[in-house]
């Protein structure tokens, strides 16, 4: 049997090192394609990263705290036979297993770790990672050894990890070498903006992006106003009769509208890779979520253009909250296929967006306003919302691209059928 | 349950949903969409947690009536006392 490695993934083209805060899993433990592996400290916080394939935690490559660049093996993976190699037990180690409980070949596994591994006190290492120094509180092993290397009490912290667990940024934040927490100044002790995330590690991460975009992708920009009356009307009186959790944005329409609207267009779905066009078969749409403080992200709604609209819904709620607290994971940041930016309701009347590589297209909606509409030779108030796109020029024109824009403007007149 | 409660709790789940303003001072009479930079999403996720605690129902076209920490007590508290 030969296993395979896991690497650094590149969480987007501006993502250069990430540093590795925690396994989530141990030698010997299974695990199913998607499952998170690790959490990885980047320039947009503590994301979860997945495995791609099914397989078994081998052993890894690098410890918690060591930072290295994308594409670095971290840890290697054993093909599913080894789980049977290994004998009945290993097979069923799962979740946090404590100190002496993890069975047979599991635990044998992570001790031989001791003696290869690289960086100080291996032995030490393996041994605090599993001790739960404060019970009750939630951390990751690294955190937990460099507290107790530096004496600071974790119930005295915040966590901003995934669950508000501690992790390293909390301690690098409370305390230096040496001093205790409550030296902290109280600039210092102040919760970071966002959990884990650190603004102007962000802020070089988007100018690294956006100055590549403006450098290598020739651009082109349409725009295009649209007469949302109807989908206004048709979401105000759906969403009258339901319950807060169940009504929906506006946003969640533009992002289903541009989905299914994007199959007929392959030339504004996909990657651009050293020049070459990739056309993406799935949809993954990136929606561009700010950040308060500055700073955003785009993380993704896969196959967006196969979900109905309280799914979509519910997906993008479910990761405005993790953008706020925290726990995005690794696939939704590398694999939108197209971004979507809406101004939401407090904003102008158009944004032309720049696009995010490798993607090739991004499409903008500004602030739906009320304003002069001719409908059968009178001017009428109505609803309008100007839609834009900006497309590489390498692999689409602007025909296309206004093909696009007509043909998502059609869309919006059905709501029913969104 | 009193209009001083109300705005306690209004605040707490306003935390929730936007931990990230934790600490910060807000004002009964501040915008709280201004003032803080809440989106759709965040309002509506905020209101969902009101109707979720309080078993309140807020209808959406209500929901611009609850500008500020004081308007949305007031709201509240015609509502359930």
């Amino acid at each position: 049997m030969s296993g395979t490695v896991f690497r650094m993934p590149s969480l987007g083209s501006d993502m250069e090192a990430g540093t590795l805060i925690e396994w989530t899993h141990r030698p010997g433990e299974r695990l199913h394609k998607g499952d998170t592996i690790a959490v990885v400290e980047t320039q947009k916080g503590a994301i979860e990263v997945e495995v791609f394939h099914d397989a078994v935690m081998g052993r890894p490559l690098i410890e918690p705290g060591e930072t290295v660049p994308v594409g670095t093996a971290m840890a290697e993976l054993e093909p599913l036979e080894a789980i049977a190699e290994q004998g009945p037990g290993a097979g069923r180690a799962e979740g946090p297993a404590p100190a002496a409980g993890s069975s047979g070949a599991a635990s044998g596994a992570y001790e031989r770790l001791g003696g290869t591994a690289r960086g100080t006190g291996p032995a030490e290492t393996s041994a605090q990672g599993r001790t739960p120094a404060a019970p009750g509180v939630r951390a990751s092993p690294a955190a937990r050894r460099l507290a107790a290397e530096r004496g600071i009490a974790l119930a005295e912290l915040t966590g901003s990890g995934p669950d508000g667990a501690i992790v390293l940024g909390d301690l690098a934040a409370a305390a230096k070498p040496g001093a205790r927490a409550p030296a902290a100044t109280p600039a210092q002790a102040r919760p970071a903006p966002r959990g884990g995330l650190d603004l102007a590690a962000m802020r070089q991460a988007i100018a690294a992006a956006m100055s590549r975009s403006k450098r290598e992708i020739p651009h082109y920009y349409l725009s295009q106003d649209i007469d949302l009356t109807v989908a206004t009307e048709w979401l105000g009186a759906r969403n009258a009769d339901l319950p807060p959790a169940k009504r929906l944005l506006m946003g969640v329409l533009f992002i289903k509208a541009v989905a299914i609207t994007l199959p007929r267009f392959p030339e504004l779905n996909g990657f651009d890779r050293d020049g070459r066009f990739e056309p993406s078969e799935a949809v993954h749409v990136g929606s561009a979520t700010a950040i308060r403080g500055g700073g955003l992200i785009a993380p993704a709604i896969h196959d967006a253009d196969r979900l109905d609209l309280a799914t979509v819904m519910n997906r993008l709620r479910d990761l405005v909250s993790r953008v706020r607290s925290g726990g995005l994971r690794a696939s939704e940041l590398s694999d939108p296929t197209v971004t979507v930016s809406s101004l939401g309701d407090r904003g102008v009347d158009r944004l032309y967006g720049i696009i995010y590589p490798p993607q090739v297209a991004i499409v903008g909606f500004g602030t739906p306003r009320l304003g002069p509409w001719v409908v059968e030779g009178g001017i009428v108030p109505r609803t309008l919302v100007t839609a834009t796109l900006a497309a590489d020029h390498r692999h689409s024109d602007g025909h296309r691209g206004a093909l696009f824009l007509a043909a998502l403007a059609q869309r919006l007149q059905e709501p029913d059928m969104l | 349950m009193n209009r001083d409660e109300l705005k306690t709790i209004a605040l707490e789940e306003l935390i929730n949903v936007a931990p990230d303003l934790a600490g910060e001072t807000v004002a009964d009479d501040a915008d709280l969409r201004d003032e803080f930079d809440l989106d759709s999403m965040d309002i509506l996720n905020w209101v969902t947690a009101l109707h979720r605690r309080l078993g309140v129902d807020i209808p959406e076209l209500d929901v611009p009536r609850l500008r500020s920490l004081a308007d949305t007590a007031d709201y509240l508290a015609a509502r359930l006392l």
